[in-house]
């Protein structure tokens, strides 16, 4: 009994001086958000903290609007974003004395996807998604015959993010016309790997996420062209691509991606030294987890942004903004 | 001296008896606050949504712009898997409680129960993922046609879940019943079969009725593994191999998310919660009945 008793004291005594030096030596830098930028952040975090030893970032992905709460709540220092903050997310963070710094980080070719056996579908067109999401459809539109003559009288299945994504919010906008609009009959999950693994199982299945899902998973899903029936935007369906995305032809669903970093966090010097690595590995990075980067010089001017502290959103926290080019928003940004 | 220390020893007593009948009364108390908190969210939740619309509305998107709170797709979705998870384990969980009772030598049980009961004692979101991982391609091999996620394996390995719950329960009743019938059915002539096919069984049934009935109210409250394997979409089918919600997994994906506190939608949840309290209770009521009604009297 006295050893056990013994072996107890020495085992609490180790595991006490263990957890005092991991706390002492650890800085930790907390980011959530959405999960269409996790993949970016997530990359640059894992290289930051190869070069930065004792600084520990943690990426949750709780969605764009998720994300939001918690950084308006003062909980987290950085926050993942898919489009703009909005107007009630403004709020919020004023309430909390929270100011912030908004910094783009990459384009996303929002992607619809496909089955890898569906033989069906070589393209949609705007109308045809907004047919198949609108509000109105919930339970009415179930067949894939209902979508176009000519596709089978087969069960649709639809797969997408949850009312807390930020992909959510922009696709709705962009297809239905207004942000939050869509039916809610589908299978809705803020992680978009369910939703990879629901499509790629599923032969009638259809679903939409960012571009880095698909590029990670290419030999899984098959990718649909959209066409948005403007020609000023390019003549018939177009592939999100980093082409198509870059001069602007992949239209209405390319949209820039965000970090937002509240200022009390900017005063950390891990957060500036975080911050200042995301920007600078951004460019390889951002292409190598599937997204498209920015011009280097919007990078510079973000990072200027950011060591000027200038807070507020380009986009008047007006929420998610349709159509924004690569061009226009390099001229926001400055 | 003596009688100071019969007075210490009563305060004792007294303070044991008190610290007993607090520890009992907490769990009581806890059951009554959860009561009182479900009831009181789901009173303020019926005050928004007529009653009848949540019993007969046939769409559960309480999230979207076009708001149905019809409980129907996710109770359907609860059901289908909780079949499923019966019809597997009712009669590999009745069939080894047989062997195990009437059949297996003394070795045998000793080796197989315990190895029977570490199934028990897999995490369930173990479960889950050796649904959505192992079990779903294994079936897709069979049926092209099924989806990533389905009420299908999620109910199969449920149900594998359950059978060492219903075998171990049914053993024992099965193993309470006197030698004297098994001798005396011996003695007219009967072989094990008729032995424990018509003496142990019926003189079991009310155990058993209680093993199933338990394991049905385990497979209504089971979470982890239709959260991960049966997908996340409440529809309104009995069709096995297409994604649907189950009541809990909608709560589990509301308390996960972020669905601010206090309004409508976070209230749904107190109104699933409810649902699946009282569905519990009324099976519980039922296998009371039940359990009365073919209880046999042995004297």
């Amino acid at each position: 009994m006295k050893k056990f008793r013994g072996l107890v004291i020495a085992c609490g005594l180790v595991l006490g001086f263990f957890t005092q030096q991991a706390f002492a030596a650890t800085k930790l830098i907390k980011v959530d958000g959405s999960s269409t930028v996790f993949p970016i952040t997530e990359a640059v975090a894992e290289e930051f903290q190869k070069a930065n030893s004792g600084i520990k970032v943690m990426v949750g992905i709780s969605g764009t609007g998720g994300g939001f709460k918690r950084f308006g709540r003062g909980e987290i220092d950085i926050s993942d974003a898919s489009r703009p903050i909005k107007p009630k997310e403004v709020d919020l963070a004023k309430e909390n004395g929270i100011e912030y710094i908004e910094l783009p980080v990459a384009y996303d070719g929002l992607s619809v996807l496909v089955n890898l056996k569906n033989t069906w579908v070589d393209h949609l067109t705007v109308k045809e998604l907004k047919k198949i999401w609108e509000p109105s459809s919930q339970g009415t539109i179930t067949k894939w015959s209902q979508i176009r003559t000519g596709f089978p009288d087969k069960e649709i299945r639809l797969f997408g993010p949850g009312t807390d994504s930020g992909t959510f919010d922009y696709f709705t906008e962009a297809i239905c016309g207004k942000s939050a609009a869509s039916r809610g009959d589908y299978t809705a999950s803020e992680d978009d790997n369910v939703l990879v693994e629901g499509i790629a199982s599923d032969a009638q299945a259809l679903g939409y996420f960012g571009l880095a899902y698909y590029e990670q998973n290419k030999d899984k899903l098959k990718i649909v062209p959209i066409d948005d029936e403007n020609d000023a935007n390019g003549k018939g369906p177009i592939e999100p691509s980093s082409q198509s995305v870059m001069d602007s032809t992949y239209q209405p669903l390319a949209r820039p991606i965000f970090i937002y970093i509240s200022t009390q966090a900017a005063k950390k010097e891990e957060v500036q030294k975080f911050v200042e690595f995301y920007l600078k590995n951004a460019p390889e990075l951002v292409a190598e987890v599937g997204y498209i980067p920015l011009p280097k010089e919007a990078y510079a001017a973000a990072l200027e942004r950011f060591n000027k502290r200038i807070t507020g959103s380009v986009f008047g926290g007006k929420g998610a903004k349709m159509g924004v080019k690569m061009a226009d928003l390099l001229r926001m940004e400055k | 001296m003596l009688y100071k220390k019969r007075i210490i020893l009563k305060l004792k007593e007294f303070l044991i008896e008190r610290g007993l009948f607090f520890c009992s009364l907490l769990s009581v108390l806890t059951t009554l606050g959860i009561v009182l908190v479900l009831s009181f969210e789901t009173f303020e939740f019926f005050k928004e949504v007529p009653i009848w619309k949540f019993l007969t509305d046939t769409q559960w998107t309480p999230l979207f712009v076009n708001k149905h709170f019809g409980i129907l797709p996710l109770l359907c979705g609860t059901f289908l898997t909780t079949l499923i998870a019966i019809g597997v384990a009712a009669p590999i969980g009745l069939v080894s409680a047989v062997y195990l009772s009437e059949y297996a030598s003394l070795k045998t049980r000793n080796i197989v129960k315990p190895l029977m009961e570490i199934l028990a004692a897999v995490p369930t979101v173990v479960y889950g993922y050796f649904a959505l991982l192992f079990v779903t391609p294994l079936l897709k091999q069979i049926i092209p046609n099924l989806s990533g996620f389905n009420s299908l394996s999620a109910g199969v390995v449920m149900g594998i879940m359950i059978v060492p719950l219903i075998s171990s329960l049914s053993e024992d009743a099965m193993r309470a019943v006197p030698m004297g019938l098994r001798e005396g059915a011996y003695a007219v002539g009967s072989n094990r079969l008729q032995v424990a096919l018509r003496i142990v069984l019926p003189a079991a049934l009310s155990g058993i009725t209680a093993a199933f009935i338990l394991g049905i109210s385990r497979a209504i409250g089971e979470t982890m593994i239709v959260a991960i394997a049966a997908g996340q979409q409440p529809r309104l089918t009995l069709n096995p191999l297409v994604p649907i919600q189950t009541i809990t997994a909608y709560i589990v994906q509301i308390s996960l998310g972020d669905t601010p506190h206090g309004t409508l939608e976070y209230r749904t949840i107190f109104a699933c919660g409810m649902s699946l309290f009282i569905l519990t209770f009324i099976l519980n009521i039922f296998s009371f009945k039940l359990k009365k009604r073919f209880q046999e009297i042995y004297e």
